[in-house]
């Protein structure tokens, strides 16, 4: 058979098609359950992170059971949509393109010893591609507990180093609102003067060298996420226990 | 000693030829001579972007390289073996599909079974997808040349590749961070001296010129290598 | 406008080669003249004007998560984002199949001229890197994606214009002998990045 006839082409290109099609579907829906575990699972061992809670994954789901006493569904007036699971039901990545109106903001109350902690999800762009992460709040709802970050495709050495416990602890003890009572969030900044980060009052911790777009991307998602959860932060107690 | 050409077989999967010794000295050349003759990064100008992006320190250029090396392996084999088969018109598409494919089944594999290996790894998988070594060599040599040889080339070439990645890796930790895969190595008593780290050498800019002085290096000791104008 | 924004943003803000160093290779190999450099450069940019767009169209009704609902109901959950690279890639290369006939067609000297790195415009990384950054950017209709595809590769024609003009003045100059012709291009790329990361971070 002449190789360069369109008869051989098409065919080839047919087959070629049909078995690479089968074999890539084959292996992504057989392995699915087991790739969506990792994922939960993974999730699960980040929220518990921010709280200061290190496990590997195996044991993260009890935990998780343990320590997780609140799966909320907020709606941007700071209600409960109690219809929609705020673990397996919101998938940020999505969610962040509909309309504020329309959009779920999860919210996870943990309940350590006897502290209560806020984590609130976290999506926004780095350099090249997504980041995102988890930030718990202290029962004032204003000082950082922990932060968690992770990325698709920022650059390893770079970007990449805001999976970094090194970085993320930088933001243990700031405030995310200011005096005035103005939510102001997290700057990462190259002009803070403070390595250390000993000055926990400044809403900024020092950036990344080489990683201003991806320390940017950081500072944007917290300011951006977090202003959908005025309502809820600014809430007392006593609202808060109406609603549930 | 030499078997006579068969010419009843079906030309596509199999010619019988003579017999090369599997180590000949031609075959030692594939080898070889992608790590300076016909380095890949500094000769063939084929992997740069990857070159300047992953770099930044030692880890990830390290895990890359191997990366590389068995992608190339099987790629240049499989298509070897189809090299008889392939319509011209659409080779390309053909290429790509091939090491597109293994790429993402390795991804998928890795996801479910061994998920925090797939997680550093998963930033890599574009960038060898296009890598341009990968499908340079296919075109250059896979399609017109023998199962074995195209391996050797395969793992050649991505080894010369990752010489010139670990070498441009090792001095930009090195400078950028006083760091050699992740530990430092520069003492604290040369930080309190004033020295600081040169944080130019994290930005991609400083791996162009840190591997255009690696070329006057290797062009000085290879003049074979200098350009006639 | 808009359109204009989104184009000076994509040829000198986020320039595939002196912000994203994509597309290295064939800047580097091809830009011994100015003639053969033009020929790539508009060769990148017909290629990314056309699969950019269609990658926009393939990516909304086709890979997104939820892309599938004109369908039907039942075809909103269907996710193949999996395939985003395969597909890009697909079509990615026929375009550059079809560009590679029409060169050697009609200007069999340039097609000579740029070897491999012609059928190598399909594994360019600031190809494929225009459809990723799309896919991520989310534009709002497909005349956006189109103004940045086209934007993403005059800013690649600018970059290696500007990079084969200087090589062809440097012919005459006296360089060291092992750093001649790609040595020395390096670093002059290196130089000029280093110039544009004046424009990183400018909000337009």
């Amino acid at each position: 058979m002449n190789r360069d006839s369109n008869a051989y082409t098409f065919g080839f290109a047919a087959a070629m098609v049909l078995v690479v099609a089968s074999v890539l579907a084959f292996t992504a829906s057989s392995l699915k359950d087991l790739q969506s575990e990792n994922v939960r699972k993974e999730k699960m061992q980040n929220i518990l992170s921010t709280i200061g809670i290190e496990t590997d994954r195996e044991g993260a789901e009890k935990l998780f059971n343990n320590y997780i006493v609140e799966q909320l569904a907020l709606r941007n007036d700071g209600s409960v949509d109690e219809t929609v699971d705020a673990f397996s039901d919101i998938k940020l990545a999505i969610e962040v393109k509909k309309d504020a109106k329309t959009q779920r903001f999860p919210l996870y109350v943990a309940a350590v010893d006897s502290a209560t902690y806020y984590i609130v999800p976290l999506r926004g762009s780095g350099l090249w591609d997504a980041i995102w992460g988890y930030i718990a709040l202290d029962e004032d709802r204003n000082t950082i507990k922990g932060a968690v970050f992770d990325h698709k495709g920022e650059t390893a050495g770079l970007g990449a180093e805001i999976t970094q416990q090194w970085f993320m602890d930088r933001f243990v003890g700031e405030k995310i609102f200011n005096t005035s009572g103005d939510l102001v969030g997290i700057s990462v900044s190259k002009t803070n003067n403070d390595p250390n980060d000993t000055d926990k009052d400044d809403h900024e911790v020092d950036a990344i060298s080489g990683a201003t777009i991806t320390g940017d991307g950081v500072s944007d998602m917290i300011i951006e996420r977090l202003q959908h959860y005025l309502p809820y932060l600014k809430a007392t107690p006593a609202d808060l226990a109406y609603n549930n | 000693m030499s078997k006579p050409k068969s010419t009843k077989k079906p030309a596509i999967f199999f010619v019988a030829k003579e017999r090369e010794p599997l180590f000949s000295k031609k075959n030692r050349g594939l080898l070889k001579d992608p790590l300076d003759d016909n380095n890949p990064i500094t000769v063939q100008v084929l992997g740069i972007c990857s070159a300047l992006a992953i770099t930044v320190q030692l880890k990830p250029a390290v895990v890359m390289t191997l990366s590389v090396i068995a992608v190339m392996a099987a790629s240049n084999v499989i298509v070897s073996i189809l090299r008889n088969a392939i319509p011209n018109r659409i080779r390309i598409i053909v290429q790509l599909v091939v090491v597109a494919s293994m790429v993402i089944l390795v991804d998928q594999v890795l996801r479910a079974y061994a998920y925090d290996v797939s997680k550093q790894l998963s930033i890599f998988i574009g960038l060898i997808i296009t890598n341009c070594i990968v499908m340079g060599r296919l075109e250059a040599f896979a399609l017109g040349n023998g199962v074995w040889k195209s391996f050797l080339d395969g793992v050649g070439n991505a080894a010369g590749y990752g010489f010139m990645l670990i070498l441009v890796a090792f001095f930009r930790e090195l400078f950028g961070s006083g760091k050699l895969y992740g530990y430092q190595v520069i003492p604290d008593s040369i930080y309190e001296m004033g020295y600081e780290n040169n944080g130019l050498m994290l930005l991609s800019p400083m791996a162009l010129i840190t591997l255009g002085i690696i070329i006057w290096v290797q062009r000085a000791r290879n003049r074979k290598l200098i350009e006639k104008n | 406008m808009d359109f204009v924004n989104l184009f000076v943003k994509s040829i000198f803000i986020e320039n595939m080669i002196f912000a994203y160093f994509l597309g290295m290779c064939s800047y580097l190999a091809v830009s011994k003249t100015v003639k053969t450099a033009v020929g790539l450069g508009f060769a990148v940019i017909f290629v990314l004007s056309i699969t950019v767009p269609i990658n926009y169209l393939l990516d909304n009704y086709l890979l997104k998560p939820g892309a599938m609902s004109w369908l039907g109901e039942d075809y909103a959950a269907l996710d193949l984002s999996f395939l985003s690279f395969i597909m890009f890639i697909a079509v990615i290369a026929s375009m550059v199949q079809l560009v590679e006939m029409i060169v050697e067609k009609f200007a069999p000297a340039l097609y000579g001229a740029l070897g491999i790195f012609l059928p190598l415009i399909a594994v360019n990384c600031a190809i494929l890197g225009g459809s990723l950054f799309m896919q991520q950017k989310s534009f709002a209709s497909i005349g956006e994606s189109a103004v940045y595809g086209f934007g993403s590769g005059v800013g690649w024609l600018l970059a290696i214009l500007a990079i084969a003009a200087i090589r062809e003045k440097i012919a005459y100059s006296n360089v060291p002998a092992p750093l001649r012709g790609l040595g020395i291009t390096f670093i002059i790329t290196g130089l000029m990045a280093i110039g544009f990361m004046s424009f990183m971070g400018i909000k337009l």
